[in-house]
Parts: C-alpha cells; sequence; structure tokens
C-alpha cells in the first residue's frame, strides 16, 4: 500500500436512461474518470505499472438499467463520505449517480463473490415487440418452473450455447395488468448469480416467445447464514470520523 | 424538428456498440456546450464521414463546434457515420441520419457540414447525404435542402465531389465558419428562400469555393479550363489561414466520450503548419508556415485539459511535435507536475528520427514502455533527398539505439513505397536498415524486434509529386513481395497496405469532376466504408471507371507534364506552381531542401502572397539538431523572415 493507511469504500450507483446504451468497461471508464476529476485520493497498486485500486461488481449488461451498481475503491487518505456523490456528480453522465458511499470493512470479500442474488423489473413483450397478455405469460411461466430443466439459447464467447438456467431462477412474478392500453406487462424475476447467473432475456426466451424491452435491476444481494443483505449493508464499518493511523 | 430518440432507441438492441449513437459526451450536457437552437439561429450538423470512433476525436470539427455554439446566432450539433448494421436498421425503419446530441433529423439542419480528411469517405459523404434524405447530386437540390459543405484537407482538390458538395471550404476553418455562418444566418432569416441567392453569396466569402458557378472545359482527356460565371466569384480561391494560433485555444472543452474511441486522450495541438519540407507530404506543404502555440498556453491547455476532463492521457499534436520551440520545458513541467500523482502519460506523435526526441520521449514515458516509433520513409540516402526526408542513417541508429538502451523492446519503422524514382535497391535497403535495427536491438535484449509498416505512396495535390505517375497495383506488390523475401529469416516483420486500396485513393486524389460519377457508382453498388478492409473493393471502383468510359491508368499512373492544367489549379494552396515544379525538379536530381524555420526563405509563395510570417518561440533550431539535414545552422537568426512570440515585430 502506498501512502499510509488504507481507505476501503464502497459506492452505489444507477445506471439509467440513454445511458443505459453503453458497455460495463465503458461504466467503469466513466466512473474511473470522474474520480480523477474529483480529485479522490485514490491508493495504488504496488509495481511497475501502478494502477487505482478499484474493482467493479457483476457486470451490468448493455442496454441493461440498474438502481443498485456497486463499486468497491481504496482511497490513501479519509475523505468526508456524505459528501462524496455531490462530489463526484459533476464527472459523471446523466443517469449514473452516485446514490451511497459506506466506509468499507478491511478485507471485505470482493462483491463478485459476495453477491448471491439479484432482482430485476423487466417489462415484456413478445419476440416481435408486440404487447403480452399477463394471463397468458404467467400460464407459461407457472408452466415452466414446474419442469425440472428449464433450456436457454445463451451467447456465448461468440456462438449460441444451450444451457440449463433454472438452478438460476429463484422466482418471477408476473405483475398486474398493465393499467392502461399500451403499458408493458412487467415481471419480477429474483436470480442466482453463483456458480453463473443468466440474463432476464434469456430466461423469458427459454419460457416463450418473450423478450425483455427493458430490464431494471433494483437489488443485490448478499446472503450469508440465512440473512440477506444489499452491500451496502454488509462487511461495512460504523460512520464515525476516521482514526488516522499512520 | 422532432426528437427521433424514440424510433432510434428500438434499434439499438440490435446493433454493434450502440453506444455509438446516444451522444451523451462530456461537454455536451446542459449548460455546458449543450445546442441551442432557435428559428434565428444557422444550425449546422458537423458531419464526419466515418464512424463514431474514428471521427470523435477529430480536433477539426470540435473546434468548429465550439466555435459555432459560442455564438447566439448559430448552433451546431454533430453526426457521424452509422456503421452497416446501423444503417440497415435506419433505412428499415425509414429513420433518416440524425444528430448525436439531440437526435435531430440531419434534413432539419440549415448546413450539413462534413470533414475530408481521407479520400477513401467520399462514398461516404454520398451515402449520408442520401440518408439524410436530401438528394446526392447538388443540382437536384431545393430551398428546402440543407446547404451540403466540406471542409479538411482533401477539399484542396475539390473536383470529385463537385458535382455533390454545395461549397468547400479551403484551409484553416476558425475564421471562415463564422463568415459561412453569417451567410446562413441572413439566409435563413430571409426565409431561405433561392439557393443560388445563397451559394452566390457563400462564393464571396475568402477561401470559400462553390464549384457549381463555375465551368469546366476539357481538351481531349485534360482540363482546359475552370472558369467562374459571374465576375464576383474569384477566378482562384485562396486557402484561409488562421495567423496566430494563441487567438485560438480552442477546443476549450474537448468533448470525453463515453465509448473508447481513436486517440482516446485529451489533444493539445502546440503548433500548426511544418516547413521540413517533405515532398510526399501534402499537410506540410498546405498548413505553411509554421504556427506555435505560447508555451504558456499549452501548458494552460494541459493542465485545465486534464482537470476538466480526467483524462490520464495527453498527446501534443503537429506535424513534428519534438521541433516545437518549448518542447524543453512543456515536457520538464509536465513530467514534475505528474510526479505524486497516479501518472498522466504523455503522447508525442510524429516524433522525429533522433536520439534527443528518444531522450524526450524517455522521460515521458517513465512507465508504458512498449514501443516506438520512427518514420525514415524510404530506405537509402539517395532516396530519403528525392523526398527530401533528410534523416541520415546515423541519426536513425543513435535513435534507436538510445531507444533499446532505455528499456524500448519494439521499434516500428514507416516507409512509403512507390515513391518517385524508387528502384529495388531502395526497397532492398528498407530490409538492410530493418536488420541493423534488430541487430541494434540484439545488444541490449533478446527480445528486441522491428516492425517494418509499408503504405503504397499516393501523389497529391499541391505537392511537388503531384505530377508524378503513381505506381500501379502489380508494381507495387511486387516491391512488397520483394521486401517481405529479403526480411525472410531476419528478426523483422514486414506489415503493409493493400495495394488496391492504394490504387482507388488514387483514383480520387488527382481526380477531375468525371470521377464523380464514379464515386457515385461505387456509392450505388453498395461501396461504403472503403477505408475498411471488410467493405473496400477495388472492382467497384474498377467497374464504375469502365462505365463511366474512363481509363483508370490515365487518372492514376500516368506522369503530368507542366504544361498540363491539373484539375485543381483553381484552388490555392499558396504555393507557386514555380517552386513546386523546381521543387519536384530538385527531387528528380536528388538534391534536398532546407527548412526555412532556419535558413533564408527560398519563396515557396505562401508568407510572401499572404503577408503570413512562421511564428515561433525562439529563432535557434530545435533542441536536438536538425535532423541530420545538414544545413548550415551558424547563420544569424535576423536572416530568418519568422515573428517570434510575443514580440509581435517582423524580424
Amino acid at each position: 500500500m502506498r501512502g499510509g493507511a488504507a481507505n476501503p469504500v464502497r459506492l452505489r450507483y444507477t445506471k439509467l436512461g440513454k445511458v443505459r446504451w453503453i458497455s460495463h468497461r465503458d461504466v467503469a471508464r466513466a466512473l474511473e474518470r470522474a474520480f480523477r476529476i474529483a480529485q479522490l485520493p485514490l491508493a495504488f497498486s504496488e509495481g511497475f505499472s501502478p494502477r487505482p485500486r478499484v474493482s467493479f461488481g457483476l457486470a451490468l449488461s448493455t442496454g441493461h438499467e440498474s438502481d443498485a451498481e456497486y463499486v468497491d475503491l481504496v482511497l490513501a487518505e479519509p475523505v468526508d463520505l456524505d459528501a462524496l456523490p455531490s462530489r463526484l456528480d459533476a464527472g459523471l453522465p446523466e443517469g449514473i449517480a452516485i446514490v451511497g458511499a459506506v466506509a468499507l470493512a478491511d478485507r471485505a470479500p470482493a462483491l463478485q463473490e459476495a453477491v448471491t442474488c439479484v432482482e430485476w423489473r423487466v417489462d415484456v413483450a413478445h419476440g416481435d415487440l408486440t404487447e403480452v397478455d399477463p394471463a397468458r405469460l404467467r400460464e407459461q411461466v407457472d408452466a415452466a418452473l414446474a419442469e425440472p430443466v428449464l433450456e436457454a439459447t445463451r451467447h456465448r464467447k461468440g456462438r449460441d450455447v444451450i444451457e440449463d438456467v433454472r438452478p438460476v431462477i429463484r422466482r418471477i412474478t408476473v405483475c398486474d395488468e398493465p393499467s392502461a392500453a399500451g403499458l408493458p406487462t412487467v415481471v419480477e424475476m429474483e436470480m442466482s448469480t453463483q456458480p453463473r447467473g443468466a440474463k432476464p432475456g434469456e430466461v423469458l426466451a427459454a419460457i416463450g416467445d418473450f423478450t425483455d424491452v427493458r430490464a431494471l435491476r433494483t437489488y443485490q444481494w448478499i446472503e450469508r447464514d440465512g440473512a440477506r443483505q444489499e452491500p451496502l449493508d454488509a462487511d461495512t464499518r460504523p460512520r464515525v470520523p476516521e482514526a488516522c493511523a499512520s | 424538428m422532432s426528437d427521433l430518440w424514440p424510433r432510434i432507441e428500438p434499434l439499438l438492441a440490435r446493433v454493434e456498440k450502440p453506444a455509438r449513437y446516444i451522444g451523451m459526451e462530456m461537454g455536451t450536457e446542459p449548460g455546458s456546450l449543450a445546442p441551442r437552437h432557435g428559428s434565428s439561429r444557422a444550425a449546422f450538423l458537423l458531419i464526419y464521414p466515418d464512424t463514431y470512433e474514428i471521427g470523435l476525436p477529430n480536433q477539426g470539427l470540435q473546434i468548429l463546434y465550439e466555435l459555432l455554439n459560442e455564438r447566439e446566432d448559430a448552433v451546431a450539433e454533430r453526426a457521424y457515420a452509422p456503421w452497416t448494421d446501423m444503417e440497415a436498421a435506419m433505412r428499415a425503419a425509414r429513420v433518416p441520419l440524425f444528430s448525436v446530441d439531440t437526435h435531430r433529423a440531419a434534413a432539419d439542419f440549415d448546413v450539413l457540414a462534413f470533414n475530408l480528411s481521407a479520400e477513401l469517405v467520399y462514398t461516404n459523404l454520398l451515402n449520408l447525404v442520401d440518408l439524410a434524405g436530401v438528394p446526392v447530386r447538388n443540382a437536384d437540390r431545393s430551398p428546402s435542402h440543407p446547404v451540403v459543405i466540406a471542409g479538411g484537407h482533401c477539399t484542396y482538390n475539390p473536383e470529385p465531389l463537385a458535382e455533390y458538395v454545395d461549397a468547400f471550404a479551403i484551409g484553416d476553418g476558425e475564421e471562415v465558419i463564422g463568415e459561412i455562418a453569417d451567410v446562413v444566418g441572413a439566409w435563413k432569416r430571409g426565409g431561405r428562400a433561392s439557393r443560388e441567392a445563397v451559394l452566390r453569396e457563400l462564393a464571396t466569402i475568402p477561401g470559400v469555393y462553390v464549384p457549381s458557378l463555375y465551368d469546366v472545359e476539357y481538351e481531349g482527356p485534360v482540363v482546359r479550363s475552370v472558369t467562374p460565371r459571374y465576375a464576383d466569384v474569384p477566378a482562384i480561391v485562396d486557402k484561409r489561414t488562421v495567423a496566430d494560433l494563441a487567438e485560438w485555444p480552442y477546443p476549450k472543452r474537448q468533448l470525453v466520450p463515453l465509448v473508447e474511441v481513436v486517440h482516446d486522450r485529451l489533444n493539445v495541438e502546440i503548433f500548426r503548419g511544418c516547413t521540413r519540407g517533405c515532398r510526399f507530404c501534402q499537410a506540410g506543404m498546405i498548413t505553411r508556415p509554421v504556427r506555435e502555440r505560447p508555451e504558456e498556453q499549452v501548458r494552460t491547455m494541459v493542465r485545465e485539459g486534464l482537470r476538466r476532463t480526467g483524462y490520464d492521457e495527453v498527446a501534443l499534436t503537429s506535424l513534428s511535435s519534438a521541433d516545437f520551440s518549448g518542447i524543453e520545458g512543456v515536457v520538464a513541467d509536465l513530467v514534475t507536475d505528474q510526479e505524486g500523482t497516479g501518472g498522466v502519460s504523455v503522447s508525442l506523435p510524429s516524433l522525429r528520427v533522433d536520439a534527443f526526441t528518444v531522450g524526450i520521449a524517455s522521460e515521458l514515458q517513465k512507465v508504458r514502455r512498449s514501443g516506438l516509433t520512427f518514420a525514415p520513409e524510404a530506405g537509402t540516402w539517395r532516396l530519403r533527398q528525392v523526398i527530401n526526408k533528410l534523416i541520415i542513417e546515423d541519426d536513425l541508429y543513435s535513435a534507436v539505439d538510445a531507444a533499446y538502451s532505455q528499456g524500448w523492446r519494439r521499434v516500428k519503422l514507416y516507409f512509403l513505397t512507390g515513391l518517385p524514382t524508387e528502384m529495388d535497391e531502395d526497397t532492398l535497403g528498407i530490409a538492410q536498415l530493418a536488420t541493423n535495427v534488430t541487430d541494434i536491438g540484439r545488444k541490449y535484449t533478446k527480445q528486441a524486434s522491428c516492425t517494418v509498416s509499408v503504405g503504397g505512396f499516393v501523389p497529391k495535390p499541391h505537392t511537388p509529386f503531384q505530377w508524378f505517375g503513381q505506381n500501379g497495383v502489380d508494381e507495387l506488390q511486387r516491391k512488397i513481395t520483394l521486401l517481405r523475401n529479403a526480411v525472410r529469416g531476419t528478426r523483422a516483420q514486414v506489415k503493409w497496405h493493400d495495394p488496391k486500396a492504394t490504387f482507388a485513393e488514387g483514383i480520387a486524389s488527382r481526380g477531375d469532376r468525371r470521377i464523380g460519377r464514379v464515386i457515385e457508382r461505387v456509392w450505388r453498388a453498395g461501396g461504403t466504408f472503403q477505408e475498411w478492409s471488410e467493405g473496400f473493393s477495388l472492382d467497384l471502383w474498377l467497374d464504375a471507371m469502365r462505365a463511366e468510359g474512363l481509363d483508370p491508368d490515365w487518372f492514376v499512373t500516368r506522369h503530368r507534364t507542366r504544361d498540363e492544367v491539373l484539375p485543381w489549379a483553381h484552388i490555392a494552396a499558396g504555393l507557386h506552381a514555380d517552386f513546386l515544379w523546381g521543387d519536384w525538379q530538385a527531387a528528380l536530381a536528388e538534391h534536398g531542401l532546407p527548412d526555412c524555420r532556419w535558413t533564408p526563405c527560398y519563396d515557396c509563395g505562401v508568407c510572401t502572397d499572404y503577408a503570413l510570417e512562421h511564428v515561433v518561440a525562439s529563432p535557434v533550431t530545435p533542441a536536438g539538431g536538425s535532423q541530420g539535414t545538414g544545413q548550415d545552422l551558424t547563420r544569424s537568426a535576423v536572416d530568418v523572415p519568422v515573428r517570434f512570440l510575443g514580440s509581435k515585430v517582423r524580424s
């Protein structure tokens, strides 16, 4: 560690609106630029080519939105965490906003391993983008989930592979009828991420002639000992002024 | 003036890299440069006719974008060529070309303004005009259609696009763009009545060429004359030149894209123009004289740019960055500034070939020391005198020795092939240089490697080589094969540009108005993205030439004579025809010509005719010497017609 004490911090951020079309890698670059614009005192890795100590959570696919993305970083000195969201805001594109910042315990497990479950809110249409009848969708979901195996076509490394996604699915709830004509049918999906997850669209296509018109990640969960917590509530330190150990 | 976004967004899930189409670059958010439309504002759509990743970083386009959006009577947005998948989706859904800023239809703008940096994008220009819903030929447009204008280096020979572009802006754009905005704004506020009227008005602006106002006569296959049809239309259109870069510290707010693009870094232009006099180099010829930015302004632009953008890399751009008078000071400051921070990496594109330059590079790249590139351009001293790239072999070897000894492992050497007077011993000389370079490298590391990158030479208008008959496809291929065989078994690797693409570029580079229909045929046959190997097809070009009854060799491989009226003779870069012809003869006689920044003027014509002068910070030659030019540098500085920064008096 260069520059004395380590101050691990976890941020929660959004990816909403037009900016959903940028890739996970683009989001990472935008955040890293925002950190530099805010002159955040990032700690750097040691070695020949020092890198800022920033580690991102689960990737969010291009085109998906989220209320609940997370990134961990290590600061070389403590900063005012309450002021951090507004401090970073100027350097971020519209739709990406820091909505929470907490001090993290030393040696907290990495987000990618710690998060075991995510929830989605998905606008569903048929493959040709026509409207879906919620009652029919509900029937097909129930039928699919009653089977032990649900085969989905997944695009991996440039080719299509068939995989069983049934173990990934925790819950699919078809919400009530759309309240007005033209509004989409909405489902909530709760899915495992370990050992591997699946995209909402892949699961919907496996159930029937359905596709996700819009997918919003609403929660990420860390599950331990039968309890679950959101990442800003897990592995964190109490919000007291930092003692500067040098 | 509707926002097309609701119709664009459903297409994005099905295309590669959808973020190309969303805009949202930092610098365009509300309150900054965000375009503001209004009935009294002349609306410009600035278009780079290649992909977003290639076009977004273009500094010329960004400068114009800022200048227009700073005005109260104009507004600018940007557009790029949608990739083929997106274009197909757009055409199927009847979505026209749109701006990335506010997703407004291109036809809703008053002006479609194209940047032309490479000839092979010409078919993309036609495609984008068509995708905008505007007739591709200028004769078919009505007052309801936007005015199509173009600028950039290719416009020094505007003739191939004379039937497609309404007006060309020749030279530096900083000043002329405002004058164009004045004319277009008045036309708009007057109800956009007559198209002819606005074009006549544009033609009165110095530097603006309106091809429809000229008649071209031919004598056999050769142009006899290009004559203006009206008395107030200039017979010769002179380029525009910004006299002092210090007055134009742009872009002030370089756009930061969300997607990765080429040159994805802060770019600060440290000088414009170059008088090294490399005879193959169109950029060096047409951008004279040298105009340096004050050192202090460079520092400010770097410091503020890095702070504002969050970039961790900055490039100090120019045609030969180590020649900048203040280079040592600027580099020293950058190195000091970055100590203790995460580190900003600095790049100097267009490195000179000498050990001094390597010293600077080593200061700048303390960590990421991967590869270093030099451009000797030709394999023997004889041929380098012909092209006036006066690098002696010892300069190259000491540069390479310095590079390998300071930790670089890969050296890349750029060469041209197909140069005037080139013989097989010149081609074999490339192999010999490369072998010697790897031998030097192996003194320091077993992993030393050398990549030789060979481009086919295309003679360009307004250069001493404009009369030279380009090598044909077979001849270029033969030379490349010769070189590949010669380096077989050595540690040097050869990469080369497709000679077929070089040939097509030759058709467009020195073509006259008749080549326009060839470009149109290539486009109609589906030939977009011709500068991309996946899109390029020489057969499309040859078929189109045949259909138009034109002989490709007449345009490409034929030597021109002194008395021939060149198709671009009515466009002036300030270089006297006598100077260019004399320099061409000197080339054939293997005589080099020194850099006029440090020797008395040899009257190329630019400074004298345009009342310009070099603007440099220092009367002495650049640190590190004259790059082996062998020129006498002991002369007193008072002989040299330069203006020193800050003094504002002619020496």
